[in-house]
């Protein structure tokens, strides 16, 4: 079985790679960009019966920094 | 005074941490991260700059998990002493030692250069040799030195006189230009510029040399 993490900036927490990233889609060009916030995504393979609590786990021990991120599970 | 530095994949300004620790007295032991246990009677635990497994994850994530960090947070909760500089005051928050955590640096662009500090506490072992309010130039180099804190946390932090060393201008976009933070029994310090780097006359400044030394003064007499 897979899961898929998804680990971001808190809102409230200054994301200077979007803003940077924001800049660069106005100079080329795209308008009415109001915000964009970077942050990434981890796969996991994972056993069999693995439970969403365990990936929970994972996240909270190691995989995002809950003083600064928040993160999301899918599982399947 | 006996010191110990860790060792980790990556870390590189652990030699340098070593001889500003040893100029100032110490007998220091160098310890593997797959170490699980620290040299025993130790008084002090040197967490040294560098790219520990490459910043993976996050700067000091995978450190953080390390066999040794199991030690280093054991010898803390004894109310023993630790200093982590850098890439160490970034394990050090992500071990949960020190409150806080440290992001991407908001001009995003890594800094190396000399930096003025402010001495926001004097009354600590790491700080006694300076003047609360002297402004002392010690070099940075990072990516990730960025501080942050909620703002609660932060009224925390001053309230109980956490914050060591604050930034004269501000170079990474840190909370209330917070340079350096101090456990709250003051044996626990954090920060990210480099005193071991302005501990020689060679290295163009020696403002690091009165932290070894008040380091020294303290525990010689601990």
């Amino acid at each position: 079985m897979k899961a898929r993490v998804y680990v971001m900036l808190k809102n409230g927490v200054l994301d200077p790679q979007g803003e940077a990233v924001r800049h660069a889609l106005g100079s080329l060009g795209f308008d009415g960009v109001e915000g964009v916030r970077q942050g990434k995504v981890i796969e996991l393979d994972l056993a069999e019966g693995t439970t969403e609590a365990t990936v929970t786990e994972m996240c909270e021990k190691l995989l995002a920094n809950t003083v600064i991120e928040s993160y999301k599970i899918e599982l399947g | 005074m006996r010191a110990a530095v860790i060792v980790f994949p990556g870390s590189n300004c652990d030699r340098d941490l070593a001889v500003a620790l040893e100029r100032a007295g110490a007998d220091v032991t160098m310890v593997w991260h797959k170490d699980t246990e620290l040299p025993e009677g130790l008084d002090i635990v040197g967490v040294p700059g560098g790219f520990s497994f490459g910043d993976y994850l996050r700067c000091g994530a995978i450190a953080a998990n390390s066999p040794i960090c199991k030690s280093l947070i054991a010898h803390t909760e004894r109310g023993g002493y630790a200093l982590g500089v850098c890439n160490g005051f970034q394990i050090l928050t992500e071990t949960g030692i020190l409150p806080g955590a440290l992001r991407r640096n908001a001009g995003l662009k890594y800094i190396c250069k000399t930096v003025g500090l402010r001495v926001e506490n004097a009354e600590t072992p790491f700080t006694a040799g300076y003047e609360v309010g002297q402004e002392i130039d010690i070099p940075i180099a990072h990516h990730d030195g960025n501080y942050f804190v909620t703002d609660e946390k932060l009224a925390q932090l001053k309230d109980e006189g956490r914050i060591a060393f604050t930034y004269t201008d501000n170079p990474n976009g840190s909370v209330a230009d917070i340079a350096g933070v101090i456990s709250k029994n003051r044996r626990v310090l954090g920060m990210m510029p480099h005193p071991e780097r302005a501990a020689d006359d060679g290295h163009g400044g020696t403002d690091g040399v009165a932290m070894f030394r008040s380091l020294m003064d303290q525990l010689a007499t601990a």
